[in-house]
């Protein structure tokens, strides 16, 4: 599940600012209706494609981690691995469903971001 | 307080010939420091920083009269800055600020990598951004004001704290930790005065003239001069112009070229890969501000899903270094 922020806060971001009255004709008040705009656009993605990229996320972490469980507690055990050194940076393998994720993860939250681009170049 | 009236009684001290000042407005920006745009009633274009009263110094940023002794320095050895007029004292009843000259061009990186208006200057900027760094990187650092001094090592270790803190768990940044760790420069043999924010939106690019003001010193520190080539190489400030490494306009050749010091290209990526991972750290200190009620405003929480715009890009630059 993406988190920082979650779709839950997302959504209580957007009804927040909804019930905040505002001079639409306040720079900032323009900025942030465009933000929210922005998150709408973002949660619709994540509704849409936010569960199956969980699901192909936890069959390569299983498959990476050699071991079962839900998708937080591998997703942690992985940090964890990276952090103590047992899995190194350098490993193909790793890279491959770090590579899977940063696609995923962009595909929801910034869809025309140039990276996604430039990975698919390079 | 009215900082137009204090304006007016300062006009003076500012120009012989000016009596008071014509249309101050402030101009968007953030929440603890204040820009404002002024003319004095003689025609000259002027700009106030200040700090917003009962705002309290962030731990990393500058007090504005260090910034404005920096953007003196840079002067002084001919580096593009807005000329330093004035360092208010109490008297003036500004709190803390300084005023100084306002130029004429476009900080807003969407346009300088992509209006037809810029076109022509776009081919050299790079190059000048390599030359204006080794002007702003040759400031004496005697006599200076107190800066902070940082490495490689030392940054990582830095945002690594800050990220252990967040408690997010995101292996691309976990991994891009340790592989950096493991690539780290040793310092360089002699710090030298680094920018620190040196990229698009804090460059002041006129049409005809290209590079005309670095702005924004607020994040000036003494370190690795390959970290400000780096910074302005960051995949967030090129503004889907991704082909063009440096800034959305250019090449990591004509970047060194104009810098003609003894700076590796492999020095520079490693900053940017750096620059990347700090950036992708900051997204996340930015959402924890909404998350713990500091500031609620979507905006906050928003900016944490540019967290992944990082990830992307360091996975881009693990990927071609392994």
């Amino acid at each position: 599940m993406i988190s920082h922020p979650t779709a839950a806060e997302l959504f209580e971001a957007i009804a927040a600012f909804q019930a905040t009255p505002g001079d639409p004709s306040d720079p900032r008040q323009v900025f942030l209706a465009r933000v929210t705009d922005n998150a709408r656009s973002t949660l619709a993605r994540e509704a849409e494609h936010g569960a199956r990229l969980e699901t192909e996320a936890l069959a390569r972490l299983r498959t990476l981690l050699g071991q079962d469980g839900e998708f937080a507690r591998l997703n942690a055990r992985l940090c964890q691995a990276l952090h103590d050194g047992t899995i190194s940076p350098r490993d193909p393998a790793l890279l491959a469903h770090l590579r899977a994720t940063a696609v995923g993860h962009i595909a929801i939250d910034q869809p025309g971001y140039g990276g996604l681009a430039a990975l698919g170049a390079g | 307080m009215d900082v137009a009236a204090a304006l007016d009684r300062l006009a003076p001290r500012l120009s012989p010939k000016a009596a008071g000042v014509v249309s101050p407005r402030r101009l968007s920006g953030g929440a603890s420091l204040e820009t404002w745009a002024f003319d004095l009633d003689d025609g000259t274009p002027l700009i106030l920083r200040r700090r917003s009263a009962g705002t309290a110094l962030r731990d990393e940023a500058l007090p504005l009269v260090s910034e404005a002794a920096l953007i003196a320095a840079a002067d002084a050895v001919g580096a593009p800055v807005p000329r330093v007029v004035h360092v208010c004292e109490e008297i003036d009843g500004l709190g803390e600020a300084y005023v100084m000259r306002r130029l004429e061009g476009e900080t807003l990186g969407r346009r300088i990598v992509r209006d037809e208006a810029f076109a022509d200057v776009r081919p050299g900027l790079s190059r000048r951004c390599g030359e204006v760094l080794t002007q702003i990187h040759s400031v004496p650092t005697e006599g200076l004001p107190d800066l902070a001094i940082s490495d490689a090592r030392g940054e990582l270790a830095r945002y690594e704290a800050v990220y252990r803190q967040i408690g997010a768990e995101r292996p691309i940044l976990e991994a891009a930790f340790r592989w950096l760790e493991a690539t780290a420069p040793p310092p360089p043999e002699q710090p030298v005065l680094v920018h620190g924010d040196f990229r698009n939106g804090n460059l002041m690019i006129h049409p005809q003239q290209g590079l005309v003001g670095v702005l924004d010193w607020e994040l000036a520190h003494l370190g690795d001069p390959a970290e400000d080539l780096g910074w302005i190489c960051v995949n967030s400030w090129r503004f889907g112009e991704w082909r063009r490494p440096v800034g959305g306009f250019g090449d990591y050749d004509d970047l060194l070229a104009g810098y003609g010091g003894e700076i590796s290209l492999d020095r520079v990526r490693f900053w940017q890969a750096l620059g990347s991972l700090k950036w992708g750290v900051m997204c996340l200190m930015m959402y924890q501000s909404f998350a713990t009620g500091a500031d609620r405003s979507i905006e906050r929480a928003m900016i944490g899903r540019r967290t992944s715009e990082t990830e992307i890009d360091l996975v881009a630059l693990m990927e071609s270094a392994a």
